[in-house]
């Protein structure tokens, strides 16, 4: 089972780090409040994870996988 | 790969607003520009476009804490994640904001005189009269430019320092800039879930 990026979005600050890192451009912040991950598009690399400066990004097995 | 944008740049922007303030202070009013464009992307589209795209600070952070290795690439502690500091620190930021424009109204109305000084960290005042050539207004305007340039370069500082010690963009985190449109953008939100429920 593929770990998949998970966001916790009550501590997101949405400022988009985690959008700028990722290459597969799985990641986005629709209406400025929190970002949101395309689980079809993460590969779970972890860039994410790395850049956020909040620290709220982790890589988790999707109970959906 | 991604492909550079032209707002991918704006890092340099930001470099040159601060150089600007060591040759002459009125330039500080071009920082007007951080501060009304994400309030206004904010309040008209209802998202953070200027954090996560236009905001040169961020792309400096970035810059000298990724390429150039000068974070530590730590963890921030909880408490300066969490929501009451952000929320702490953005009430601070408005109350120091204020007390400078009401320095700066001061200054406007005669009864004080202009202060050509910089203060770091709303503290420490630097002699910045070097950078002030005269103006052709009132000495209120260049009031308000001091006042400005301070809170840019104290802002700057503090983000340098915890770009150091924790994650390049850790100010992206108590940013109030940040913190105040993202509860624009919450707002937004809301109301626009609130009115489709009503129909």
């Amino acid at each position: 089972m593929k770990k998949k990026a998970n966001i916790n979005r009550k501590l997101c600050v949405a400022c988009g780090c985690c959008m700028t890192a990722c290459k597969k451009e799985a990641i986005s912040i629709p209406h400025g409040i929190y970002a949101i991950v395309d689980l079809n598009k993460c590969v779970g690399c972890g860039m994410c994870v790395k850049k956020c400066p909040a620290s709220v990004i982790s890589l988790e097995v999707m109970s959906r996988e | 790969m991604n492909k550079k944008k032209w707002y991918d740049y704006l890092w340099i922007f930001s470099t040159t607003y601060l150089i600007l303030g060591f040759f002459n202070i009125l330039f500080a009013w071009l920082g007007m520009i951080c501060f009304i464009t994400p309030l206004m992307i904010a309040l008209i589209k209802g998202n953070k476009a200027y954090c996560n795209r236009y905001c040169g600070r961020g792309q400096l952070f970035s810059l000298l804490g990724g390429h150039f290795g000068l974070s530590r690439k730590k963890d921030m502690p909880g408490w300066m994640r969490s929501t009451g500091f952000r929320y702490g620190f953005l009430i601070f930021f408005l109350t120091m904001f204020g007390i400078m424009l009401w320095n700066t109204y001061l200054v406007f109305a005669g009864t004080q005189e202009l202060k050509q000084v910089v203060t770091l960290l709303w503290t420490f005042k630097l002699p910045w009269h070097w950078a002030y050539h005269g103006t052709l207004f009132s000495p209120g305007v260049a009031q308000f430019a001091f006042g400005f340039y301070s809170i840019m370069l104290t802002s700057t500082l503090l983000g340098l320092i915890t770009m150091v010690l924790f994650k390049p963009r850790s100010w992206c985190v108590y940013c109030p800039m940040g913190t105040m449109t993202q509860t624009i953008c919450k707002i937004k939100f809301r109301t626009k879930e609130d009115s489709k429920q009503c129909l």
